[in-house]
């Protein structure tokens, strides 16, 4: 099958590539870009380890074409800290509130809690755990993980972050 | 359990009549494809295996949400997100935003569309239902033209449609319901992403506490989306008493007939329809005026 040029911006560069058809994004980022953050979970769009942010949305980078995403602006979490190494609010969050145990669903969390602060700078908790609900961590019970996306969302709007009393 | 897709040839038209040609030239190896999140999981599990895929991205023309007289029309390739967001639909047709909420997860609404959610022909399919229950009607694009067709008349089979081959549904036509009418869609699902073990679909209207007005749809209890005629007639002219309620919920019962899966028996999921349709009366009621 003849393969399509496809071009899009990841993480703040230009990508040009060669891509079958039928190569999934997340095939794509892990395999021709070495970018291997974005993980892959179920394979089947439930568990929400792949996601990436493309064009101002969460997408499930298994259920999505390569080709789909050409011209597109692309993130993965590897471009998510700062280029000295300063880590992002909400990676700084899951550190610090013990967002992770494991990881694995940790570089799909962060975009999507990404996405969701970008539209809603100061979630409640409900707001938090419904826009994380296609993620699923078996580690952490998501307390923590609410917890570093209010930390997160502290930092972000400049507020002192306030842990809710258990 | 493969989950890379076939290969296929990828074609990204940019106007409606590019893609028809391209269906119409193309034959059945070809398939449309709008947010994919239906038929990239089919594709990957080789349940289907086209050829070509005709991605409708680029097509600008499938997009939006206007306001047409007293009907507002939905391009197809509107996501379930930008359903959410409009505020259009907040308050002229609230059951929308409220069943989009209950689709997959938020990942998928950013990918998902109406037009592929209602063409599909799933009946796990949420909106199917919702249209029956709107009086919705789908403009679909065919080499030979334009056509509309009824939403009551386009389910014939679990993915068997009136969309004939080669035509695309471009829009979905809707009837703005009644202001001060009440609706509600009530979904049972065993979690978030879960289709639904049964759900129900309600738009009335009161006029001194008496129903003027009922639409009833159900979601997933038979092979097609369901339009509980009989259940809404039974309604008409009642004050959602206990009594007639009971009654119509038999009959819209009674008109079910769902498959025994994973998400029950089927005569739990008829009974299922039944407790959906009454929760959606109810709230359905509470928000009518009148």
């Amino acid at each position: 099958m003849a393969k399509s040029q496809i071009s899009m911006t990841v993480n703040g560069a230009p990508v040009d590539a060669l891509v079958e058809p039928r190569t999934l994004l997340i095939h794509f980022l892990r395999e021709q870009l070495n970018l291997t953050g974005p993980h892959i979970g179920c394979d089947t769009s439930h568990c929400g380890a792949c996601t990436v942010d493309l064009d101002g949305k969460s997408v499930k980078a298994c259920t999505v074409f390569a080709v789909q995403a050409n011209g597109a602006d692309v993130r993965t979490i590897e471009g998510m800290a700062a280029a000295d190494g300063t880590l992002h609010a909400l990676q700084e969050g899951f550190r610090e509130m013990h967002g992770l145990q494991c990881g694995f669903c940790t570089p799909g969390m962060i975009m999507r809690a990404y996405r969701l602060l970008q539209e809603n700078s100061a979630p409640t908790e409900a707001e938090i755990r419904f826009g994380i609900s296609g993620n699923l961590c078996r580690c952490t019970g998501y307390q923590n993980i609410v917890k570093a996306i209010q930390y997160a969302a502290a930092k972000l709007s400049g507020v002192p972050f306030q842990e809710a009393a258990e | 359990m493969p989950v890379i897709p076939g290969s296929f040839a990828y074609h990204r038209p940019a106007t409606v009549s590019e893609a028809v040609g391209l269906l119409a030239q193309l034959g059945e190896d070809a398939r449309a494809l709008a947010g994919g999140h239906s038929l990239v999981p089919m594709m990957k599990l080789r349940l289907a295996t086209p050829a070509h895929l005709v991605d409708l991205a680029g097509v600008a023309s499938l997009k939006g949400i206007q306001a047409d007289g007293n009907d507002i029309v939905i391009g197809a390739m509107t996501t379930q997100h930008e359903l959410v967001g409009s505020e259009l639909l907040r308050t002229k047709i609230p059951i929308l935003a409220e069943t989009s909420l209950v689709i997959a997860d938020p990942q998928v609404r950013y990918m998902g569309t109406l037009g592929g959610n209602v063409a599909n022909g799933d009946p796990g399919n949420d909106m199917p239902a919702v249209m029956l229950c709107l009086g919705a009607s789908y403009q679909v694009t065919g080499r030979g033209g334009e056509r509309r067709i009824p939403a009551r008349e386009f389910y014939q089979g679990a993915y068997v449609t009136a969309l004939k081959p080669g035509e695309i549904l471009t829009a979905v036509r809707i009837p703005v319901p009644p202001a001060g009418h009440g609706s509600a869609y009530e979904k049972l699902k065993r979690k978030i992403g879960d289709y639904a073990t049964a759900a129900a679909a309600v738009v009335l209207t009161m006029n001194g506490g008496k129903v003027a007005s009922c639409s009833i749809g159900l979601t997933n209890v038979a092979d097609t989306p369901l339009w509980a005629e009989e259940a809404a007639r039974i309604l008409t002219g009642s004050g959602l008493d206990p009594a007639t309620v009971k009654r119509a919920v038999a009959a819209a019962e009674a008109i079910t007939s769902p498959a025994t899966d994973n998400r029950g028996p089927a005569h739990y999921r008829t009974k299922m329809a039944g407790v959906m349709l009454a929760r959606a009366l109810a709230r359905a009621k509470e928000r009518a005026r009148g």
